[in-house]
């Protein structure tokens, strides 16, 4: 499950900052030294993020990355605790972890200020032993939660909409749940407002942010009963939680890339904009009905593919050529990879909501493998 | 006397049916209850949630047995 690994500049640094830790029954020396060999990567320096970070650097986690490309704006202030004034228009993960340099001697941080994406996930995961989602957007919630799965990490996941929180701990153990269990549908970024449309008190991430960094704490060392397959939900307002059991869902497996070369070439944000897709089989059982079949690719892209019906009409003409396609109601696009036939259906589909429009998984790069 | 099932609603699923607890008649099953609220609230049907019986999650069409509580869950994405 989680591997242990030491670092060994780290020993003589001083236990008895711990020492109300260790002397806990069942936590103990032991339950410290796991929580000073193991490695946690933080994606999100922000309202979930500060809390996590305060109290994970506290408690002695031995390695710390964070990740996260966003700068300080005046309106973080009233919950991303770690930041005042002076640092505004800094970037956050810098300017998080710039303030536990003095602060603590001990922990070995690692700062990456940029965003999660496709083409670095699997790099800034692979390094660390438990992952933890203080995000804000659903294309990064999927796509950390995806990494997760097909690298085998941990995730300790938390989210936060207005008054109210949700926290799980996904992907830990045997037969355990991901996030996709609960909610095997990507929603539109459009769906769900954030922070900066419903507004939020500052002390709910805060809260938020505590139980994730306990769920962390509790995974690193092994004390206590982590949030596996459970989700707890918790209202500021009422102050009532809520507890709901879940279990490993099949069809939430289908959803996953099956494996690291598709996860890189997944495209996140048009996946959880609702671009419908296809596979070639599905694709391929609809022709010869009255449908638009469209190659997307530039002239000259090979291998070229020919038959009766095809349409060829590259992404970056689509929009001078939307009459090309106006009396069809089904229309499927690819292209070479299935990231711009995508982008094509998504195009199309805000012109014309009404037509059912899909995009072939994977492009010509799947019909060759098939 | 009908039976009835106690709904919890969080989140935006909250929001778009104006509360976050109510009882209703039973219904027999999920898909059934589904199918109800999207009439009673046509508004539903633009956010995307889990549902719980008796605190489970459920994934496909389950009984709901009389006197369930049921929530609707919603994802949040906030940070």
């Amino acid at each position: 499950m989680l591997k242990l690994r030491s670092y060994p500049h780290f020993q003589e640094d001083n236990m008895s900052r711990f020492e109300r830790q260790i002397i806990l029954t069942g936590f103990g020396i032991e339950g410290q030294t796991k929580l000073r060999n193991s490695s946690i990567l933080l994606i999100g320096a922000g309202g979930l993020g500060c809390p996590i970070l305060l109290y994970l650097a506290a408690a002695g986690v031995g390695k710390i990355g964070v990740v996260d490309g966003d700068s300080v704006a005046v309106s973080n202030l009233n919950r991303q605790v770690l930041f005042g004034e002076k640092d505004l228009g800094k970037n956050k993960a810098e300017a998080a972890v710039r303030q536990f340099y003095e602060k603590y001697s001990g922990i070995k941080w690692e700062v990456y200020p940029e965003f999660i994406g496709v083409e670095n996930a699997q790099e800034l995961l692979s390094g660390y032993d438990l992952i933890i989602d203080g995000s804000d957007n659903f294309p990064t919630r999927y796509l950390v939660n995806d990494a997760c799965v097909l690298l085998g990490k941990p995730l300790v996941f938390g989210a936060i909409y207005q008054h109210e929180g949700q926290v799980s701990v996904f992907n830990y153990g045997q037969n355990a749940c991901n996030y996709r269990d609960v909610y095997p549908q990507m929603p539109a970024a459009s769906e769900v407002p954030n922070c900066s449309e419903t507004g939020v008190l500052g002390v709910l991430p805060g809260i938020i942010g505590n139980l994730m960094a306990l769920e962390a704490i509790k995974v690193l060392s092994g004390y206590g009963k982590p949030l596996v397959n459970r989700m707890l939900f918790f209202n500021s307002l009422s102050s009532q939680t809520y507890e709901v059991e879940i279990s490993p869902n099949p069809q939430s497996r289908e959803a996953i890339p099956a494996s690291l070369t598709s996860f890189e070439l997944m495209d996140y944000e048009l996946a959880c904009e609702g671009v419908k897709q296809l596979t070639w089989d599905q694709a391929m059982s609809k022709m010869g009905m009255d449908i638009a079949f469209v190659d997307v690719r530039e002239p000259g892209e090979m291998p070229p593919l020919e038959c009766t019906g095809l349409m060829k009409i590259p992404l970056s003409v689509l929009g001078d050529q939307l009459l090309k396609l106006e009396d069809f109601e089904e229309i499927l696009f690819f292209c070479q990879s299935g990231i711009r036939s995508q982008k094509a259906a998504q195009q199309l589909q805000n012109e014309y909501p009404e037509k059912r429009i899909y995009s072939i998984k994977g492009g010509i790069n799947a019909l060759k493998t098939n | 006397m009908p039976t009835t099932i106690h709904i919890k609603a969080f989140g935006m699923v909250a929001e778009k049916i104006g509360t976050n607890e109510m009882s209703i008649d039973h219904i027999g099953d999920s898909v059934k209850l589904l199918d109800a609220l999207l009439v009673k609230f046509p508004e539903l049907k633009t956010v995307k949630f889990s549902l719980a019986i008796n605190k489970m999650l459920v994934s496909e069409n389950q009984k709901i047995p009389e006197n369930a509580e049921i929530a609707l869950l919603p994802p949040f994405s906030g940070g």
